[in-house]
């Protein structure tokens, strides 16, 4: 059985037809080609698949595509305008907070998420609210430290 | 300083890509007309496969074919194969039972791979899959490493009595039992080194393509060193001269040493492909890369240290049962021999020593090299029984280290048991670790954190690892089958741009930057003109990968050979342009120059009129400008380093804060200070993730992974640890290799488990705690404080 879905990503209308059980990270993925999306864990636990759902971080491979139907999704390639990158993108960047990269995405997106709803947490807060993001690379230490400096940035 | 060389934090070139999603990791990628593969893995952990019924699943929808282990038989696809070769006490060699692409006649593990469906897609390849009637025989299973050799166990394979590979021994036990008779104390330590999996957070991915016209096949796969898969795939497994099998490992999401090892699913999607005539995809789920991917660690271990009664090593005996698992992994051999026995001697002076190994089979995933691969095993052997040592003789653990530690004076320092250390200057880390830890307040933070409710630990841990995995020639009389050196081409272009061309591979380790900064420092060549390729079997002329912390001792060293070639002809070129003798001509900062004037020709020209050679000693120099180098090590190189580590244990949950903690790192040069903190950050937290949450668990009934996912296996979250305080010393560089540099990537894991087992053994003196097996978790602690408490109270 396949189902109808429309929705906006990255400010872009689009639409498919997709089976019923299709996770919204496999329609980024597999139908936009949007691959930035990652997907690191099938227990909801890694954090890789973050992306936004009407401005609020939502995990892609626990969610239907169904259930993004009619909404605007942000994934990690829709931040950058025009060649410059999102505040927190480049304090990732300028704090080498990312080794391989996989888990960057999710992570980029979580911690926007994070200031948005707590515009200047302190280390502690922000270890918590990582809880939901795992990262083998870094040892956390420089994504914290781009969070704070992407915090000061993002005028919080 | 030239900009953005050697020593320069310079942002890494890699992150633009990474962070706006446009990373090329192996499932990103797509092939024209592609097919999805689902592995079907056995749920026993030992049973006799009888028959597999294939028809309902081949009349699945959008099933295209089904392969079993009896297929790639009887098409001549061979084994996987051990890169190592071990020899038992008595000179015979190790047991290496065939481990078959998928399995024929047993499995022996969960997971252990039985059939493969090929389908439209991935849902209906495992739909498909779901179709498959397997007859499975259950047999009994063993997976615990003490329980593997005993009398009566299951027998994994036939034809490996009592499941030993092999039983090897290492050093001299004679002198050892002699220092032993005349000690003034002995400290004996029994412990468990915990099985881990590695958990790169990209899971594995594999897809094969098959192209009849040039009748050539490609394999794109998530692995750390493309060339040795194609060398150990094509030669062993299917049987593919190297012209005809190109490998690709585009972007890798983190390897850990997961990655290095030729895998089922590589061998399977290329030798599919052609069958089915279609690119065939595989990517692992994360519950498929808990029981498919090689884990790490798993060593029962006794060990002895026989000291003077002033707390002098005289001895070390160790006797060790690792667990291999049900089959032999690429490396698995050399991981709890040479990488492991060969460490023992650690930063002390120790002058005998005796190492037996028993290496098992069980019903259990393969077991390789994960991060430090042996070498923390072996760190935290010697760094348990120093740390217990001192506390049974009352010595401080500054005083018991400093009285035993190889001085600076003493380098090259040849060890008892083989390597022979080329530079370290042990006090000085340890001191500097020290202080960045404000060692002196502990007591007062002891005393502060016990009004709170919580037991302060202090605990110290030094290392040295052996990295570079070094000559050949040596690697090879210890049972290699493969050749340990690195290649490097630096190709300028005639606009005088570089592209250079490693045999390494990055999967986070920051290649693209940290070697651009040597092409800066060494050609002066600014670092946006040169462009690091790494990866690709066709555009690279061999390499032998990234594992071992092997990148920039083996791999940099390379690129250094290749630009002194470059520089060579570059200066016969300007000679002839300047019109001066060869022997005149001086280059530094991108210039050649005739010493003495201020004549001289940038590289760039030089480049240029290597390629436009209108101008150019074409009698003796040949035109182009492309250099390639092979580096083979003269000997292993030997990071080392002091941790520190602060916990308090909450009195009441046993629960465990880290609240401190120090790494003090000899790596030699530092190419890249920036990317080097951030490795030792990533490998500190795999050595706490040990130390206090990560555990491989397998039933010992039924022989399931009862670890199999994020639910279960705790990985190290963001709110484990605290930001931590590193620093180098970069005071006693390597003296064998061009750069003086020694390897990074894996030191933070090799330290960082004693350090922090040590400190929570502080934290529980009072207890009478003398050993903690890893992880501690609240509840091993809250037992061990209330064990006591109930013994007192008896
Ligand atoms: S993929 Fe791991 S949480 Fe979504
Ligand atoms: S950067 Fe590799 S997992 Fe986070």
């Amino acid at each position: 059985m396949t189902i109808a879905v429309a929705m906006k990503v990255n400010g872009k209308a689009v639409s498919g037809q997709v089976e019923a059980r299709t996770l919204l990270v496999q329609f980024l993925r597999e139908n936009l080609r949007l691959t930035g999306t990652h997907v690191g864990c099938d227990t909801s636990q890694c954090g890789a698949c973050v992306v936004h759902i009407n401005g609020k971080a939502v995990k892609s491979c626990t969610t239907l595509a169904a259930q993004a139907d009619g909404t605007e999704v942000t994934t990690i390639e829709g931040l950058a305008r025009d060649g410059k990158l999102h505040p927190m993108q480049e304090a990732f960047r300028e704090h080498h907070a990312l080794q391989c990269g996989f888990c960057t995405p999710g992570m980029v997106m979580s911690a926007i998420d994070m200031l948005r709803r707590i515009p200047r947490p302190d280390e502690a807060t922000i270890r918590h609210e990582l809880e939901g993001n795992i990262c083998r690379c870094t040892g956390y230490h420089n994504i914290v430290k781009a969070i704070q400096a992407a915090a000061k940035v993002m005028g919080g | 300083m030239v900009e953005n060389g050697i020593g320069a934090r310079v942002r890494r070139k890699e992150d633009f890509r990474f962070l706006t999603g446009q990373g090329t990791y192996t499932d990103d990628m797509n092939r024209p007309g592609q097919a999805h593969v689902f592995l079907l893995r056995s749920p026993h952990a030992h049973a006799r496969l009888k028959k597999i019924d294939a028809r309902q699943a081949l009349a699945a929808p959008g099933v295209i074919a089904v392969i079993t282990g009896a297929d790639l038989e009887a098409a001549g696809v061979g084994p996987l194969p051990c890169g190592w070769q071990i020899f038992n006490k008595d000179g015979t060699p190790a047991h290496e039972p065939p481990h078959p692409v998928l399995a024929v006649g047993r499995v022996r593990h969960v997971g252990d791979p039985v059939a493969a469906v090929i389908a439209e897609t991935r849902a209906l390849a495992r739909d498909g899959a779901e179709k498959l009637v397997v007859d499975y025989d259950p047999l009994p299973s063993v997976t615990a490493t003490a329980q593997a050799a005993k009398a009566g166990a299951p027998a994994v394979h036939d034809g490996a009595p009592n499941n030993v590979c092999f039983d090897w021994h290492f050093g001299d036990a004679a002198a050892v039992d002699q220092a032993f008779a005349k000690a003034a104390h002995v400290t004996t330590i029994d412990l468990y080194n915990n099985r881990l999996v590695a958990n790169a957070i990209e899971p594995r991915a594999a897809i094969g393509e098959y192209d009849p016209a040039a009748d050539r096949h490609t394999l794109y796969t998530a692995s750390q060193n493309p060339h040795v898969i194609r060398l150990l795939m094509g030669a062993y497994v299917l049987k593919l001269p190297e012209a005809k099998l190109r490998v690709v490992s585009p972007d890798v999401g983190g390897g850990f040493g997961s990655k290095i090892y030729h895998y089922a699913e590589e061998a399977l999607v290329t030798w599919a492909a052609k069958k089915v005539g279609r690119p065939v995809k595989w990517t692992a789920d994360r519950s498929e890369s808990f029981i498919s991917d090689a884990q790490g660690r798993d060593h029962v271990t006794h060990a002895e240290l026989a000291l003077d009664k002033s707390g002098k090593f005289l001895a070390l005996r160790v006797q060790t049962t690792a667990n291999l698992g049900g089959y032999l992994s690429t490396f698995s051999t050399a991981i709890p021999t040479y990488l492991y026995a060969t460490l023992l001697a650690g930063l002390y002076t120790t002058p005998a020593i005796y190492c037996g190994v028993k290496a098992v089979f069980t019903n259990t995933v393969p077991v390789d090299a994960y991060r430090g691969a042996g070498r923390p095993e072996a760190c935290f052997v010697v760094e348990r029984l120093v740390e217990k040592a001192a506390q049974e003789m009352g010595l401080d653990k500054t005083e018991i280290r400093r009285k035993n530690f190889v001085p600076k004076s003493a380098m090259p320092y040849q060890t008892p048991v083989a390597l022979q250390y080329d530079s370290g200057d042990f006090i000085t880390h340890m001191e500097a670790a020290l202080k960045l830890a404000d060692h002196g307040g502990a007591e007062k933070r002891r005393a502060d954190a016990k009004k709170r409710g919580k037991l302060l630990g202090v605990g110290l841990s030094t290392y040295i690892e052996a990295c570079g995995i070094a000559p050949s020639n040596v690697a090879g009389a210890l049972g290699a089958r493969a050749g340990l050196y690195e290649s490097a081409e630096v190709r300028f272009h005639p606009t005088g741009t570089v592209t250079l061309f490693t045999g390494s591979h990055s999967h986070g380790q920051s290649h693209e930057t940290t070697f651009a900064q040597l092409i800066a420092e060494g050609l002066g060549v600014p670092i946006e003109n040169v462009e690091v390729v790494h990866g690709d079997t066709d555009r690279i002329a061999f390499g032998m990968g990234t594992y071992g912390s092997r990148s920039l001792p083996v791999g940099g060293s390379a690129i250094v050979k290749a630009m002194d070639k470059i520089v060579a002809k570059g200066k016969k070129i300007a000679a002839h342009m300047l019109e001066a003798a060869e022997a005149d001509i001086e280059f530094k900062n991108g210039t050649f120059r005739v010493a003495g004037t201020d004549k001289g020709l940038s590289i760039g020209q030089i480049a240029f009129s290597a390629y436009v050679p209108h101008n150019f000693p074409l009698e003796t120099v040949e035109p182009g400008l492309d250099e390639t180098a092979f580096y083979d090590p003269k000997n292993f190189t030997f990071p080392n380093g002091t941790h520190i580590c602060e916990v308090e244990v909450d009195e009441d949950t046993g629960a465990v804060q880290l609240t401190r903690f120090v790494a003090v790192d000899d790596f030699g040069r530092i190419i890249n200070p920036m990317v080097v903190e951030g490795q030792v950050h990533g490998g500190i937290v795999q050595g706490v993730g040990q130390a206090l949450v990560e555990d491989c668990i397998y039933d010992p009934t039924s022989g399931q992974l009862v670890t199999g996912s994020y639910m279960d296996y705790c990985m190290p979250k963001a709110d484990l640890v605290p930001s931590f305080q590193v620093a180098t010393n970069e005071g006693a560089p390597c003296t064998h290799n061009p750069l003086g540099v020694k390897g990074c990537g894996e030191a933070g894991t090799i330290g960082a488990g004693a350090a922090v087992i040590n400190a929570v053994v502080d934290a529980l003196k009072g207890f009478g705690v003398t050993h903690m097996d890893m992880p501690a978790t609240p509840e091993k602690i809250w037992r061990a404080m209330h064990g006591k408490a109930a013994k007192a109270a008896e």
